[in-house]
């Protein structure tokens, strides 16, 4: 088979934090084959253009998670991605950044502590109070192998982490990578932190309730584990275990579940009042008195019904978890 | 061409806080001459909530929506991106579980429905970009917006995550969507590029995480100014929400100030048909929409 080639621009992110004050882009242009990953460009750029150019790797095989960088603002893992791949989605202008540019250490690199704290933070281990002598083995079945749904393969390659946009504008929240990990535990059926690990994952501000539910993590993951389906599921977890560390957004999830039945369709004040309460409701008076005024308020007396309503209740009532 | 014909599964906002998106939408629909039929029968779809409470629930709910554009016959259109992820992964989960199918229509079968996965389903941005054509849209313009910078600001839940738009949305790049664009230049108006165009609004998260959805909806309604737009448009009624009723409080969360009228793409377009701003219910948004 022949070689096709294109030839790309390339802008490349440098800073070195002991000696540049601000990071500046180095553009060069070169030849990229159909058998290039991106990885191939940065060793390119470093055997090449400049020994100085730094960035982590190790594997090559999509294994270590040390490679993660941006391309054109998406994470990635540069030796598992193609560069043609990247040229359809991008065009023939690449810019090679890192995960995080606030982070940046030198080049490419960047200092991951804030990643490794919210791992370390989820517990991310087995906690199992095994018998010194048992005396039978401790078996997991393959359907309960299932039930982790592949979260043991994360790499910690952070891509997901800093895909995020919830952990670019609160450094508490865990992140998604965290929360794959958590799930990975949770979902375990030899564990015994099942509950004390959710109370922190339901924690406002830093749990699972502050993500926005953009599927970022979801697009970028390259292990393809879905992290927001990993959400999903502590979610449930947590309703389950019957924790309640969240109240506003635990009524919330649930308020669907009582308007559906009532209406069909979601009734938008109350379950606003539901969720928040009837003091923490008044918070949002000055909002609705302004939407209100502009007809975009429906009043109780006037909410809308769906057609075949009792089918909606006979559903709600056969279907649900939870018994009405 | 014969005329378009779709199942409109509205959603529960355009019936109560974003009535205009209502209005606005049969109005463009009438002038195009597609046929839009109402599900009224749909129920909410969860709203990407539900499902953290009852997933299953979830499912059958959505299942039954689907069922009632199956039965009409119809590919079922969807005006909220929320509406079009929540619609869209159900059939994409059934579709490709025929034992979870089985469950849910055991469920369905208590009501007399059946899902079949015979509706496709698609946001009405890519109905009218895809099946009614721009090129066809272009020639019905009768007001070009030609004095407008018009930022896109797409909405996640339409182009993420890609797997399922593929499917349903004509395979947008999440990374660079070009389908809000296209309708711009379409209507005559000048499109603006800025980073946050395909960013979170942070709709999702107002009552659990506030100061989250605030910073990131003052971020991409900065983003839009910046870039010097005169307005922007959205796809999606609960960005809408978020861009427009909370816009003071969104702005002052990232320290500026300013002001930017938010429009449902169904405006937009509807504009450029020529439509008037109370048909199109411009008069029912909280942020100042006066450059009309
Ligand atoms: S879906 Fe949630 S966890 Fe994933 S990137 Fe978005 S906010 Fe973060
Ligand atoms: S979930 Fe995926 S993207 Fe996130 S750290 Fe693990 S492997 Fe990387
Ligand atoms: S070098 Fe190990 S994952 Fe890329």
């Amino acid at each position: 088979m022949s070689i096709k080639t294109k030839t790309i621009k390339f802008n490349v992110f440098r800073f070195n934090a002991e000696t540049d004050y601000l990071p500046y882009y180095q553009n060069m242009e070169f030849e990229v084959t159909h058998e290039d990953v991106v990885l191939d460009i940065l060793n390119k750029i470093k055997w090449d253009v400049d020994g100085s150019f730094s960035y982590r790797r190790s594997c090559r095989h999509g294994i270590c998670g040390a490679c993660a960088i941006k391309v054109n603002g998406r994470s990635t893992l540069a030796c598992k991605e193609r560069m043609f791949d990247m040229i359809d989605l991008f065009g023939e202008e690449i810019t090679l950044d890192p995960l995080s540019k606030k982070r940046a250490v030198k080049d490419l690199i960047i200092d991951k502590k804030d990643f490794w704290d919210k791992h370390e933070a989820v517990k991310p281990y087995l906690i199992s109070h095994i018998e010194e002598h048992p005396n039978m083995e401790c078996a997991v079945s393959p359907s309960e192998t299932e039930e982790l749904l592949e979260a043991d393969y994360c790499i910690q390659c952070g891509a997901c982490h800093y895909a995020c946009p919830v952990v670019e504008v609160n450094e508490d929240f865990f992140g998604p990578a965290a929360f794959v990990k958590a799930f990975r535990f949770e979902a375990d059926v030899r564990d015994d932190a099942h509950h004390d690990r959710l109370e922190e994952l339901s924690k406002q501000g830093q749990g699972v309730w502050d993500c926005v539910k953009c599927f970022e993590c979801a697009e970028v993951c390259p292990k393809e584990l879905n992290p927001i389906g990993k959400i999903t599921g502590l979610h449930n977890m947590i309703f389950d275990e019957g924790i309640k560390n969240n109240p506003v957004a635990e009524r919330h999830a649930v308020g669907f579940a009582h308007s559906i039945k009532k209406h069909g369709i979601l009734d938008e004040g109350e379950l606003v009042r539901y969720s928040e309460g009837n003091i923490g409701v008044m918070k949002h008076v000055p909002v609705a008195l302004k939407m209100f005024k502009k007809g975009k308020i429906v009043l109780p007396w006037n909410m809308p019904k769906s057609d075949n309503l009792d089918e909606i209740k006979t559903l709600v009532k056969s279907s649900s978890k939870s018994k009405y | 061409m014969g005329k378009l014909q779709y199942a409109l599964f509205t959603g529960c906002t355009a019936k109560e806080s974003t009535p205009e998106q209502m209005m606005s939408t049969m109005a463009v629909a009438d002038k195009l001459g597609i046929e839009l039929v109402e599900l009224t029968e749909a129920s909410c779809c969860g709203a990407s909530h539900l499902q953290d409470y009852d997933d299953f629930l979830s499912l059958v709910l959505n299942a039954r929506n689907i069922a009632y554009a199956e039965a009409r016959g119809m590919t079922m259109v969807t005006i909220c991106n929320t509406c079009q992820l929540n619609t869209a992964m159900t059939k994409h989960r059934l579709d490709n579980n025929e034992e979870l199918k089985n469950k849910v229509n055991v469920k369905l079968k208590e009501v007399g429905l059946e899902y079949k996965g015979t509706s496709e389903i698609k946001h009405f941005l890519y109905a009218i970009n895809d099946d009614f054509g721009l090129d066809k849209l272009k020639e019905k313009v009768v007001k070009p917006l030609s004095q407008f910078n018009i930022a896109p600001f797409y909405g996640c839940h339409n182009i993420r995550p890609s797997e399922l738009q593929n499917e349903s949305n004509g395979g947008e790049n999440p990374y660079m969507p070009t389908s809000l664009d296209d309708l711009i230049i379409a209507c005559g108006g000048t499109n603006v590029d800025y980073e946050e165009k395909n960013k979170c609004c942070g709709f999702h998260a107002e009552l659990q995480a506030p100061k989250t959805a605030a910073a990131l909806a003052g971020n991409a309604t900065i983003g839009a100014i910046d870039a010097n737009a005169d307005w922007m448009v959205t796809p999606c009624p609960l960005c809408h929400l978020k861009l427009d009723t909370q816009q003071d409080h969104n702005l002052h969360a990232v320290g500026r100030e300013g002001s930017m009228p938010i429009l449902h793409m169904q405006q937009m377009i509807g504009l450029a048909l020529g439509c008037t701003p109370t048909e199109l219910g411009l008069e029912k948004h909280v942020a100042n929409v006066d450059f009309i």
